[in-house]
């Protein structure tokens, strides 16, 4: 088989993955639609974890930091009795998202491995713990978004994201740009430098590269692709709580780009799809969730420790590592 | 602040700092010893809390079911490590993180299945439930001088076993060159094991004499481990002295904050964390990476 079979293939089941979402609202009931859309915004989170995690080999904890603060973003933007401005909230969500990772990176940066893990974690239950307690942001109960976002031109909605097929779209369309960007990144440049780092941060330095810069470039990225997936999540869900910004949400989106296996991209966005389909099985027969998920995240650990791509990527002669 | 006050508030800054070490300690050790993060720490804390209500409900008898506790949460340390933990060695932080986390979700939930979601109170002992004269006007709770003076015994305690015993330098030789130490002979699965089994065991000790204090509740081990990183963080990672010196700091910036800035009260602490970092990467009694 020529080296480019197992690329050709992927990128065809990956095409096919799509039409099949654009084809779904069309097939799918109302309910469905709406789990496809949960599915695609958790797909989103965990494809820019992958970015730090698989790509830079920055283990950050505190990803959920950036989600939430998006979704607070939009419900402190979005005025009462009336739906916020698309083309105001996104960008100030993003922004914010941005910033906040810029200001956490900086810190965390200063030191690595553990010490690493453990900052962005205590970073970003300071903002749990700021969002639980502050009567600002709603204290433990959250925000309401009663009101989708808009885009209206003098006074016309144009698009009109109350209606769940529009949704729909604007978050397919928003998986299918962030899938393309982080892929042409890793590709870039940009992308051969952070994988470098990853591999030995301190030889990347003696080649020449300012690591911290390119670490920290990584991380303000991530933070603000999730930052997407927490003002989208938030629009769907018409509310934040302390709970998006919280460590569960962290860890359950690291254990996704653990079962997909790291540094791959797609492999995270399959196992956002198949992770959040058996959590919505879990949750319709248990109450325990938390049991039954830690109970499959250990079983992971322990038995497959590439994750689900390890299993496939194990027979093939790329040495468990799918080509970027 | 009057300086009665400024004492009282200082005291409880210090019993807190202490309490707060026990479990900061138990993290680095595990950590230091068998390069381990174990996010799960905290849960042992909470299942410790539990436990003195539970068994304190049962026995009627605090002291008791503190004997008790603490030797079912070693147990139970036993156990985790010998099915999970151990097979962790020689993976990355990366999986000990997935693998703890996983753990907490269970512990979290078993908690629920057991004890279910209300709040607990468990009661002083009356023997201890006084208070002393500190001014004429401002008295001091017996039960917090109390735990203070435990946990100084405990550390000691624990300081005297890795410092001067035969055990603790096995433990010492086991953490600096594993295959050396396996091949004079000792056996280091074992060692890690009991290592493991005594971290759960200050975690849970800790949670078990600081009910009485506080209130008992499902996620309270989540606040306790995320300052057993801060601390830890500051200190220096591996480092138990520097464990001290954070827990101190955390314990006594954390109390004076919630007096005299209440709005930011929860900020404070990571403040202080942040600065360190800026100062000293490493940490306090890091050393440089």
């Amino acid at each position: 088989m020529s080296p480019a079979g197992p690329e050709a293939r992927l990128l065809l089941a990956v095409g096919v993955g799509f039409v099949g979402l654009a084809a779904f609202p069309w097939l799918g009931s109302e309910f469905y639609v709406d789990l496809v859309v949960r599915l695609m915004i958790l797909a989103i989170f965990a494809m820019s974890l992958d970015l730090l995690i698989g790509y830079t080999g920055l283990v950050s904890f505190g990803h959920a930091a950036f989600f939430g603060i998006a979704g607070y973003t939009l419900a402190m933007l979005t005025p009462a009795g009336a739906p916020a401005d698309l083309v105001v909230a996104l960008p100030a969500a993003l922004l914010a998202s941005a910033l906040a990772a810029a200001v956490i990176g900086f810190l965390s940066l200063r030191t690595a491995g553990v010490g690493f893990i453990m900052i962005t974690l205590a970073f970003a239950q300071m903002l749990y713990y700021f969002a639980s307690e502050s009567s600002a942001l709603g204290g433990s109960d959250g925000l309401l978004i009663l009101f989708r976002p808009e885009l209206a031109v003098g006074g016309r909605s144009l698009v009109d994201l109350e209606d769940p097929t529009v949704f729909y779209y604007l978050v397919l369309a928003c998986l299918a740009g962030v899938l393309l960007l982080l892929k042409g990144l890793v590709r870039a440049p940009f992308g051969r430098v952070i994988r470098a780092i990853r591999i030995d941060d301190r030889r990347t330095r003696a080649l020449g590269f300012a690591t911290r810069r390119y670490k920290l470039a990584s991380f303000v990225i991530a933070g603000t692709l999730a930052g997407l997936a927490g003002f989208l999540e938030a629009a769907h869900g018409g509310y934040v709580s302390p709970g998006h910004l919280g460590w569960h949400q962290s860890g359950l989106v690291m254990m996704v780009v653990i079962l997909g296996g790291m540094g791959t991209v797609y492999g995270p966005l399959l196992a956002a799809f198949a992770f959040g389909l058996l959590q919505d099985q879990v949750q319709d027969w248990t109450a325990y969730t938390g049991l039954a998920v830690g109970v499959f995240v250990i079983a992971v650990v322990l038995l497959l420790p590439r994750g689900l791509a390890g299993l496939v990527a194990g027979r093939s002669r790329q040495g468990g590592r799918l080509p970027p | 602040m009057d300086a009665a006050a400024f004492l009282v508030q200082l005291l409880n800054g210090v019993q807190s700092g202490f309490l707060l070490f026990l479990v900061a300690s138990g993290l680095t050790l595990v950590f230091g010893i068998m390069g381990v993060i174990n996010l799960a720490h905290g849960a042992f804390y909470m299942i410790g809390a539990y436990l003195a209500f539970w068994l304190t409900g049962l026995t009627g008898n605090l002291l008791l079911a503190v004997v008790i506790g603490v030797a079912a949460l070693a147990v139970l340390g036993v156990v985790i490590e010998r099915l999970a933990i151990g097979f962790l060695y020689r993976r990355d932080h990366l999986q000990q993180v997935l693998l703890t986390f996983g753990l907490i979700l269970v512990l979290d939930d078993l908690q629920r299945l057991i004890w279910g979601s209300d709040f607990h109170s468990v009661p002083v002992p009356d023997l201890l439930s006084g208070s002393v004269a500190l001014t004429t006007q401002q008295d001091y709770p017996v039960y917090r001088l109390f735990v203070s003076g435990v946990c100084i015994l405990v550390a000691l305690g624990m300081f005297a076993l890795i410092r001067h015993t035969r055990l603790g330098m096995r433990i010492r030789a086991a953490a600096a060159n594993r295959e050396m130490a396996s091949a004079l002979g000792l056996d280091v699965g074992r060692l890690f094991t009991l290592v493991f089994a005594l971290g759960v065991a200050l975690a849970g000790f800790a949670g078990m004499v600081a009910a009485p204090i506080g209130a008992v509740y499902p996620g309270m081990g989540d606040r306790i481990l995320i300052l057993a990183f801060v601390i830890v963080v500051i200190g220096g990672i591996g480092s138990v002295k520097g464990a001290f010196a954070g827990a101190m700091l955390v314990g006594i910036a954390d109390t004076f904050g919630r007096v005299l800035v209440p709005e930011v009260a929860s900020m404070v602490m990571y403040a202080v964390m942040a600065a360190v970092l800026v100062w000293r990467p490493q940490g306090l009694f890091g050393r440089p990476a």
